[in-house]
């Protein structure tokens, strides 16, 4: 096997070890930190130790049996389905129209859809709570959902542009040499051709929704904390396993997402 | 617009197949239009109105104030802080993502969806658990001290979280994929018969890779280098959790400046010509490399 060659050019598996060794060991520096806090999260200590000398589920119990953790874990779930909801739709129709657009109007355009991936997120967070502190939109689920949005829509934009431009048009076409209006040929032909990347999009959306930090720091607090919001406090003021156990849920539902798609993937074969 | 509607219909037109079309392109542009509003209302005027600000001064005047103090010598040390880290960041993140990008372009296609699973699930992963995991693995009595003393490394633990080492840590863990994925993507696009013609003109692997592939690869490199540094100039996460207080970064200190002081001009400010020097090193980039391209455009 060592001696087999690893390239068309004859480098031998063995003349490479040091290759994959280096990767081994920077695969193990991207992915340790993610999962060593699971079974640290399963600690029955008062601090976290690895291994535990004491395996419980208190960490677990103590997250789900407290109102506050709850009520942000609800939070958090309803702007991120709020800004997935709103931001799809969106993004999808502005990727569609950017597509069909003239390219070097398009380009522009969507260099301004871009800027929310541009703008660093702090100065949106301090922009964001100033105009808000006017509105009265700070600590509002509202108000964190069209901020999500806003922050989202370039992932949406992005993802199905990519699904746009795998689609074959012609078939959209047929749909309206037969008759079909533009948007009965896109709502029957188009969209359903590329729903793969719909769903990446609003996934990808939800997740980043979810995950938000910073801007939740400055306009959710008290009653209206986002999850991840309040995990930032709470790290910043002691380090305790729960709030090990709340990330535990946090990678081991993104690493169920990610098995999910690639199942979804297999079954969609032809689009990515 | 509409010119260039008029000059993609054939000359010679009747001129209702050219009406026609235009209608379709204000149809099509008109679909941007909600998108557009959002990013407006929620980005543009929320930025504009800072950009008001940091030129008014405390008692309301229109004023460069807020500028000329940024030579106070707390705001330099944020710059000098924050262009250090974001330097030791980036090539820390190339050191350690070109070879993984190489390997994974070189794999076979099954070998290579494996190990891209050590690349997307940290990608996936919250920043904010990712950094949590690195203050509790790097603390006094974390498992990095006690592995480092029991191999005999270090005799007592080392503080390697709170300061600037565990800041510089836990942002190559944030961004390496980014790194990673750009690199890869032009990395599976060179032809390997360039590589294999390279040999057999009697090349050396470490020529042909030197002379040849890494060449090719440059536009990956370029657009992981601005894309990784640009995040770390605006980085506050990882900063305010691994710095403990004794690193002071750009977003951090226009955090602290509303937060603590309320000082809306200097923060203002800050967070513009943060904005402006972002908005710059793209627009370098833009010369040699479409910017919307680096965000997934093609």
């Amino acid at each position: 096997m060592l001696m087999r060659a690893a390239t068309s050019t004859q480098i031998r598996h063995y003349q490479r070890l040091w290759l994959y060794a280096l990767c081994a060991m920077i695969f193990g520096f991207l992915v340790i930190p993610c999962v060593m806090i699971i079974p640290m999260s399963l600690s029955a200590s008062n601090y976290l130790e690895f291994p535990p000398r004491a395996w419980s589920l208190r960490w677990y119990e103590a997250f789900f049996g407290s109102p506050e953790w709850m009520d942000s874990l609800w939070v958090s779930l309803k702007v991120a389905t709020l800004a997935t909801l709103i931001a799809t739709p969106l993004g999808t129709a502005a990727a569609y129209g950017l597509s069909r657009l003239q390219p070097a109007v398009a380009q522009w355009l969507r260099l301004t859809f871009l800027l929310p991936m541009i703008v660093p997120n702090i100065l949106v967070a301090i922009g964001v709570f100033f105009v808000f502190a006017k509105l009265g939109l700070n600590n509002t689920i509202i108000g964190l959902a069209l901020v999500d949005t806003m922050l989202v829509l370039p992932f949406v934009l992005v993802t199905v542009t990519s699904g746009l431009q795998s689609f074959d048009v012609n078939l959209e076409l047929a749909a309206r040499s037969l008759g079909a209006s533009r948007f009965q040929a896109v709502m029957t032909v188009t969209l359903p051709q590329i729903r793969g990347s719909l769903m990446a999009g609003g996934l990808f959306a939800f997740v980043t929704a979810f995950d938000e930090v910073v801007i939740a720091l400055f306009i959710s607090s008290g009653g209206s904390s986002t999850l991840t919001r309040r995990m930032f406090s709470n790290i910043r003021d002691q380090v305790d396993p729960l709030v090990a156990a709340v990330s535990s849920v946090l990678i081991l539902t993104s690493i169920v997402v990610l098995i999910g798609m690639q199942v979804f993937k297999r079954r969609a074969p032809g689009e990515s | 617009m509409s010119d260039a509607v008029t000059a993609a219909a054939p000359a010679g037109d009747t001129g209702l197949l050219a009406r026609a079309e235009r209608r379709e392109t204000i149809g099509l542009a008109l679909l941007t239009v909600p998108g557009f509003v959002v990013v407006a209302l929620l980005l543009l005027v929320p930025v504009g109105w800072l950009f008001a600000l940091s030129f008014v001064d405390k008692s309301g005047a229109l004023s460069f104030e807020n500028y000329l103090r940024m030579t106070e010598s707390v705001y330099v040390i944020t710059f000098v802080t924050t262009f250090q880290i974001s330097a030791i960041v980036t090539i820390g993140t190339i050191l350690l993502g070109y070879p993984v990008a190489y390997l994974l372009s070189q794999l076979n296609a099954r070998a290579a969806a494996i190990c891209m699973i050590f690349v997307i699930l940290p990608f996936w992963t919250s920043v904010l658990v990712r950094t949590y995991a690195w203050l509790v693995l790097l603390q006094r009595r974390g498992l990095v001290n006690s592995w480092l003393v029991g191999m005999g490394v270090i005799s007592e633990p080392i503080p390697l979280v709170n300061n600037f080492l565990g800041t510089v840590i836990g942002m190559l863990h944030v961004l390496l994929p980014f790194m990673i994925l750009p690199l890869y993507s032009s990395m599976k696009a060179i032809d390997p018969a360039y590589v294999k013609a390279a040999a057999n003109c009697g090349a050396s692997p470490l020529r042909a890779f030197w002379d040849v592939f890494f060449p090719l690869s440059r536009p990956g490199l370029f657009a992981g280098t601005v894309l990784v540094f640009i995040l770390c100039l605006g980085f506050y996460l990882t900063p305010a959790l691994l710095g403990g207080g004794r690193v002071s970064m750009w977003s951090m200190q226009i955090a602290t400046n509303v937060s603590t002081y309320s000082n809306w001009g200097a923060a203002s400010a800050l967070g513009v010509l943060l904005l402006v020097v972002t908005i710059v090193i793209l627009a370098l980039l833009n010369r040699v490399f479409r910017v919307d391209k680096l965000y997934g455009g093609r």
